[in-house]
């Protein structure tokens, strides 16, 4: 038998008292109700516990204020992304001055050649990586959850055709596509242009191809939802397949589908960088991670100009991994039925 | 209990066939025969113990008195309407008045729910208006069934086997059914606990007249609760009578079997049970093809020619009355010495 924490002992009355009204006393005050403490509650408790966890999270906390804050961080700490400090420059070798131009107005240090302010371009990119990291894969598991529940709930010919899709777009070339799409797609299309056409077209191309990944999960987990006694006695109160979807599988869902989508920002950060690193996401003089990587490949001798962006993207995947996979430890169903 | 003649379920042929299907196309190359026609009555206010061995359609029989699934045939007739082969639309008012409890208490309460509201699902899914709100509707259910009224804020997975059990009690009667159907209410359940459910359910019967239809495989429960048995054997009802009729006389070679299986608390007995073992040889057949003529006969000591070509109907052998009806070509007699038997072997 499974007990959880806050277990009654089974000390009920043989026979409850229909005249009188079966009163079992369980050491609560009349008159006022107990609080339960939720599957949800428990978890939150068991991730506070979890240091590794917690440290993942306030360095993801602290990201996202970065991303949100950015012009006001810069403001105060840096100078704008885009103006050019030659006067920092070395005019015959491209360096900065005194190796990195480390200083109290360039926290980072400047590039090379003309001399932009790292930390600032640091700074605007988190917005971008964060930006298409949170908005694809809030779009894939939009899409992932939908056609998985779906394809669980209903089984047959809809789940194998579910399922197939899913198959596909596993196994398509994804990175290939977005390279010969980034070749045809004009300045101007949907009323968008400029950077604010290639961040949608980065949510979408990443958000749509990463659907399955969770698809995958919540499928499997509606199948074995399925066959729970509980959405039985649902159905035979007369219940709909919406209020059983909605109310009685979705609750059960929510776990797992907040676990793989925190797993799944990191890899879709890493997507985005690879994508602006080969040029293909957003184009400079936008700052962007992968894009500074890419820019300070040329410069392969000049350390910080690749050390910071690069570390900000292991700061931010690692971050998020360790945050994600302490999620999963705490809302881990096993030990609970 | 029993007053003959005011049955509230009547069942007549009800078949359920579950396709076997092969290959991409899904063709059916034949089909699992988990309840392959069978009738029986159920009269008001009366408990039908169900029984037989595991995979003999007893939990399939009762998730299509329920329409939890479609039968393939026959007829199932609750308050004298056919409901067999009504849509879910059609069905949805009708459920009130037949509700299931179910077997395994830690799967059959939506960890993700209060108490309160896996107990008030059933007004707000059939949209009942109750006198003074769901949430006192609710907490007089919980007192019912011996359930502190304070834990309606209490989630499943803070409470024991027994009391979950009880959750999933309040839960059936809170649309006041006719028929409850119990697929195996306590088999999940400590022993000590399984006999305050059972009592509580006799407790309940009584107060609201309820009828059940108690499906199980354990004997000794079954004999305490039921007033009828129904013995089934691979898909089919061998064995219907009143329960001492049934416990005293069996007919049915299976039944005879059965009942010479359950164990002997009492070691000064023990020993007089053991000689009175009743060793079936073989397996159960699979019920994707099953014998032919009678479904016992590979594993009966006394099937004969007629065994293996006809199939005995559900009819009252020898003298017995209407009420016992016994599916053999050769009904054990009383005092009958029994093949089957152990010899009497100095065990223990």
């Amino acid at each position: 038998m499974v007990v959880g924490p806050g277990t009654v002992s089974d000390q009920g009355p043989i026979a409850p008292d229909p005249a009188t009204g079966a009163d079992p006393a369980k050491g609560a005050a009349p008159g006022k109700a107990i609080e339960g403490r939720s599957l949800s509650r428990i978890a939150w408790t068991r991730l506070k516990r979890d240091r590794v966890a917690m440290g993942g999270g306030l360095v993801v906390g602290f990201l996202i204020l970065v991303a949100v804050f950015a012009p006001w961080i810069v403001d105060l700490l840096g100078a704008p992304p885009n103006q050019f400090h030659q006067d920092l420059i070395d005019v015959n070798t491209l360096a900065p001055k005194g190796g990195t131009g480390i200083s109290g107005d360039h926290l980072f240090g400047v590039e090379p050649q003309n001399g932009r302010d790292i930390f600032s371009r640091v700074v605007y990119g988190a917005r971008i990586s964060l930006l298409i990291a949170f908005l694809a894969t809030l779009l894939s598991v939009l899409i992932g959850s939908t056609l998985g529940v779906i394809a669980g709930y209903f089984g047959g010919w809809v789940d194998s055709l579910i399922s197939r899709a899913m198959d596909v777009f596993l196994a398509f070339p994804l990175l290939v596509f977005s390279i010969a799409l980034a070749g045809v797609i004009p300045d101007t299309a949907f009323g968008l242009s400029g950077d604010a056409l290639r961040i949608a077209l980065l949510i979408f191309i990443i958000g749509f191809f990463s659907w399955p990944y969770i698809g995958r999960i919540v499928r499997g987990q509606t199948l074995s939802l399925r066959e729970r006694e509980f959405v039985d006695a649902a159905r035979s109160l007369g219940a709909r397949g919406p209020y059983i979807i909605f109310k009685e599988m979705l609750p059960n869902l929510v776990a797992p589908i907040l676990v793989y989508a925190t797993l799944l920002i990191p890899t879709n950060i890493l997507f985005e960088a690879a994508l602006s690193f080969l040029g293909v996401g957003i184009r400079p003089p936008t700052a962007s991670w992968g894009g500074m990587l890419s820019e300070a490949a040329r410069f392969y001798t000049i350390w910080h100009f690749m050390f910071f962006p690069g570390m900000a993207i292991f700061i931010t995947v690692l971050a998020f991994n360790l945050f994600g996979d302490g999620l999963r430890d705490a809302l881990d169903p096993k030990g609970r039925r | 209990m029993s007053e003959q003649g005011d049955a509230l379920l009547k069942v007549r042929g009800l078949e359920k066939h579950f396709p076997i299907t092969k290959g991409v196309l899904r063709r059916q190359v034949g089909a699992v025969r988990a309840v392959d026609g069978i009738d029986f009555e159920v009269y008001r206010g009366e408990t039908l113990g169900l029984v037989g061995e595991s995979g003999c359609g007893k939990s399939t029989t009762g998730k299509l008195l329920t329409r939890l699934i479609e039968p393939t045939g026959g007829s199932i007739e609750l308050d004298g309407r056919d409901i067999a082969h009504l849509r879910q639309g059609q069905l949805r008012p009708l459920r009130r008045d037949m509700q299931m409890i179910f077997q395994d208490p830690f799967s059959s309460l939506n960890p993700r729910h209060t108490v309160g509201t896996i107990v008030g699902a059933p007004f707000r899914i059939q949209n009942v208006k109750t006198e003074h709100g769901v949430k006192r509707a609710v907490q007089d259910l919980l007192k019912l069934v011996g359930l502190n009224p304070e834990h309606y804020n209490r989630y499943p997975h803070e409470f024991s086997g027994g009391q979950r059990q009880r959750i999933g009690i309040a839960r059936t009667l809170a649309l006041r059914p006719k028929l409850i159907v119990a697929d195996e209410p306590v088999s999940a359940l400590d022993v000590s606990i399984q006999a305050q459910v059972v009592n509580l359910l006799e407790d309940l019967q009584n107060e609201f007249g309820l009828t059940y239809v108690f499906i199980a495989h354990d004997l000794s429960v079954v004999r305490h609760i039921s007033d009828r048995v129904a013995v089934m054997y691979l898909g089919k009802v061998v064995e219907i009578a009143d329960r001492e009729t049934l416990y005293a006389n069996p007919r049915h070679p299976y039944t005879v079997a059965l009942l010479s299986a359950v164990p002997v608390p009492d070691p000064a007995r023990r020993d007089r049970a053991q000689r009175n073992r009743v060793l079936l040889t073989g397996d159960v057949p699979s019920p994707i093809n099953p014998p032919s003529g009678c479904r016992f006969r590979t594993r009966c000591w006394k099937a004969q020619e007629i065994c293996a070509t006809e199939e005995p109907p559900l009819v009252p052998r020898l003298d017995d009355p209407a009420s016992h009806q016994t599916a053999c070509h050769f009904p054990v007699v009383e005092g009958e010495e029994v093949a089957g038997r152990t010899p009497a072997t100095t065990s223990a």
